[in-house]
């Protein structure tokens, strides 16, 4: 079954509704999911097709939604957890660094911990304070969690899917920019996506733009700038932050020998500091011009009125592709 | 005007005095003499294991551990009480519970001697309870999960939460209260008030005259039972259980007892304490206690219990360290490919 023209939230809605049905040991709990279907429509429809015992609304504590989903899943439940916003988050890192993603080593594989905790990433829907934040890098430093954000619809359903079905904890990043911004074609087929392995989403000669979320729109948009100038550009979209899949952007680079890494999380110890330091480690033979990061700045994400200077541009991008580009 | 829309109160069961004699009528446990022998029989074990941990922690064959001494009554009495597929989820200071319920003492042994494998358990008996919660007051949400999985499916099991008075100033044990009582999840939550939350005593913990009373603020059944008074903490924490797997919800049992020892190893309280407080402490002595009010022999006991220890003793300082590479092989279900090469070093 093919769902037609999916935008990115009906997508995800269209994978838990799939999780549901497939394993009755899924449930989902979170603030407000149940009759309203959560605060951007994710789980519109499935308290209803499901019941309130599978798509449970909660009391409105972050700490408690993250502590209860790992005791459900030590009992073998798949608990998907929703967290409003990514600013939200804070209160759950203390579950998910210090129990969630150690359970299973420091029980030598007694008991497992397999939990999605789904929440938004990412700033340009001129949303109030706290709810814009890019903060991957935070999570992508804590072993034993993984941390992943989808780009399109398609992925997102793809990934998602793998993420519930997994059976470790998994931080699901949804960009809250592209809930609603595009549409394709959604095949409801119940096929997951790999974890673990970035996507290279274009392919190109000249250098290799990375980025993830929604930060991948501004790459994609400078890319095709870059066409016009016959810069060749390759997108490779990172899916899973962590474990990262350097091999294939080691890959790229070796092939291209210019890497910019575009994200939306401030850049002092941003995930593209990891990704330059494995370059730097692994293909600086091959490089030809310095990586560059474009990404936002190591300030408070501000209010909408400011957001857009905040957040990478196309236009940042492209200059710093050229100045790679250009390099001597 | 005021108008009084809800009135609460709490209170504290007493079985028998510091002396063992009843102070009123007691329940049916208190003349089932094998039900006494295992409560007597468990809180002496808890008191040879901890000794025998700080000897072998100031011998430097055991890490930093913290004893129940003079509590022994609380971790006791809530195991006993425990059906066997309940879950228990425990705090650090309830190694005796934990070996009650089926731990092996050489894994709570290699656990304390610094090995993961501690908390594998090798008895079927105990694959569902939780590991010891180092930091504090988190296990109460994960009780609270454990809970609502099997409310979720409709088991007629419940969670046993322990937690020190110091938890209770932490807002994830009132987030779990709270949904326990929003849900009505089949969870016990056991507050060990041992006074002292390492250097911090009780009354500068919180202003509330009881930790018993933040259960009524969740809407969670609440009371206190003398924690040096083994048959009122079995018998408070056993209908706490019982109301818990029949769907009557959940429960904050406050045990009212006292730290006689340091916080652990790492400590010294007299820095902090006043000894007058410890030796007035010590003569609420919950094992001997039992013995004035059951008249049993502890010697048998003592015995059994100190060979027990010793083969268990025997077979920790046997176990092979890991080889290093174990900190990967159990981080995920499989080693992800990105970090496999971490693992040849």
């Amino acid at each position: 079954m093919a769902a037609a023209g999916l935008n990115m939230v009906e997508a995800i809605t269209c994978a838990l509704a799939r999780a549901l049905a497939d394993d009755p040991d899924v449930l989902l709990l979170g603030q407000d999911i149940g009759r309203k279907g959560g605060v951007f429509q994710a789980t519109a429809g499935l308290h209803e097709r499901f019941g309130a015992d599978r798509v449970r609304d909660t009391p409105l504590a972050e700490t408690m939604i993250s502590g209860l989903a790992i005791g459900m899943a030590t009992q073998g439940l798949r608990p998907v957890a929703e967290i409003q916003f990514l600013g939200f988050l804070y209160p759950c890192l203390d579950n998910l660094a210090n129990h969630a993603s150690r359970l299973r080593t420091r029980t030598r594989g007694r008991l497992t911990c397999p939990l999605v905790v789904r929440t938004t990433h990412g700033g340009g829907v001129h949303a109030p304070e706290h709810h814009s934040e890019a903060i991957e890098s935070m999570l992508a430093h804590v072993p034993g969690l993984r941390t992943v954000i989808p780009s399109t619809p398609a992925r997102a359903y793809g990934l998602l899917l793998a993420a519930i079905r997994d059976p470790d904890p998994v931080v699901f990043l949804e960009p809250t920019r592209l809930y609603r911004a595009t549409r394709e074609d959604v095949a409801d087929d119940g096929v997951a996506l790999p974890l673990d392995r970035c996507h290279v989403e274009r392919e190109g000669s000249d250098l290799t733009l990375v980025a993830w979320g929604a930060a991948l729109y501004e790459a994609r948009e400078a890319a095709a700038t870059l066409a016009v100038e016959g810069i060749s550009a390759e997108i490779v979209d990172v899916q899973t932050i962590a474990p990262f899949d350097a091999a294939t952007v080691i890959a790229s680079v070796e092939r291209t020998g210019r890497c910019v890494i575009v994200h939306e999380g401030a850049r002092r110890a941003g995930f593209g500091a990891e990704i330059a330091a494995e370059i730097a480690e692994r293909a600086l033979t091959s490089l030809l011009a310095p990586v560059e990061r474009v990404t936002g700045y190591d300030t408070v994400m501000p209010l909408p009125r400011l957001e857009r200077a905040y957040l990478p541009t196309t236009e940042r991008v492209v200059e710093a592709c050229r100045r790679a580009y250009l390099y001597r | 005007m005021d108008e009084v829309v809800a009135t609460f109160e709490i209170r504290c069961r007493r079985l028998i005095d510091e002396a063992g004699r009843p102070l009123g009528p007691l329940p049916p446990t208190a003349t089932d003499q094998a039900l006494i022998t295992r409560l007597l029989e468990g809180m002496l074990l808890a008191r040879a294991f901890d000794r025998r941990c700080v000897n072998l922690q100031r011998t430097g064959q055991l890490g930093t551990f913290a004893t129940s001494l003079g509590q022994e009554a609380v971790p006791v009495g809530v195991a006993v009480a425990m059906h066997a597929d309940d879950v228990l989820v425990p705090s650090y200071r309830e190694g005796a519970a934990q070996i009650i319920r089926g731990v092996a003492i050489e894994e709570l042994l290699a656990y304390w001697g610094g090995d993961e494998r501690g908390h594998a358990y090798a008895n079927p008996a105990v694959a569902e309870d939780l590991p010891v919660a180092i930091t504090v007051g988190n296990q109460a949400l994960h009780a609270a999960g454990v809970a609502a999985a099997m409310q979720h499916r409709r088991q007629a099991r419940c969670a046993v939460c322990v937690m020190g008075d110091g938890a209770t100033s932490k807002g994830d044990v009132y987030e779990a209260i709270n949904v326990a009582g929003a849900w009505r999840l089949p969870v016990v939550f056991v507050v060990t008030n041992n006074r002292w939350a390492i250097s911090t005593p009780v009354a500068r913990q919180t202003g509330a005259e009881t930790l018993a009373q933040k259960g009524l603020a969740g809407g969670i059944a609440a009371l206190q039972a003398d924690g040096n008074d083994v048959l009122a903490v079995h018998d408070a924490v056993g209908e706490a259980v019982e109301r818990a797997r029949s769907g009557g919800g959940a429960t904050l049992v406050e045990c009212l007892t006292y730290r006689v020892n340091d916080h652990n190893t790492a400590d010294d309280a007299g820095r902090y304490r006043d000894p007058a407080e410890v030796e007035e402490a010590r003569r609420a002595d919950p094992i001997a206690r039992l013995i004035a009010f059951s008249g049993i022999d502890p010697a048998p006991l003592e015995a059994a219990v100190g060979e027990r220890i010793e083969a268990a003793v025997a077979r920790y300082l046997a176990i092979v360290p890991e080889p290093s590479a174990a900190m990967f092989g159990h981080l995920h279900h499989e080693i992800p490919e990105p970090t496999r090469w971490q693992l040849r070093g």
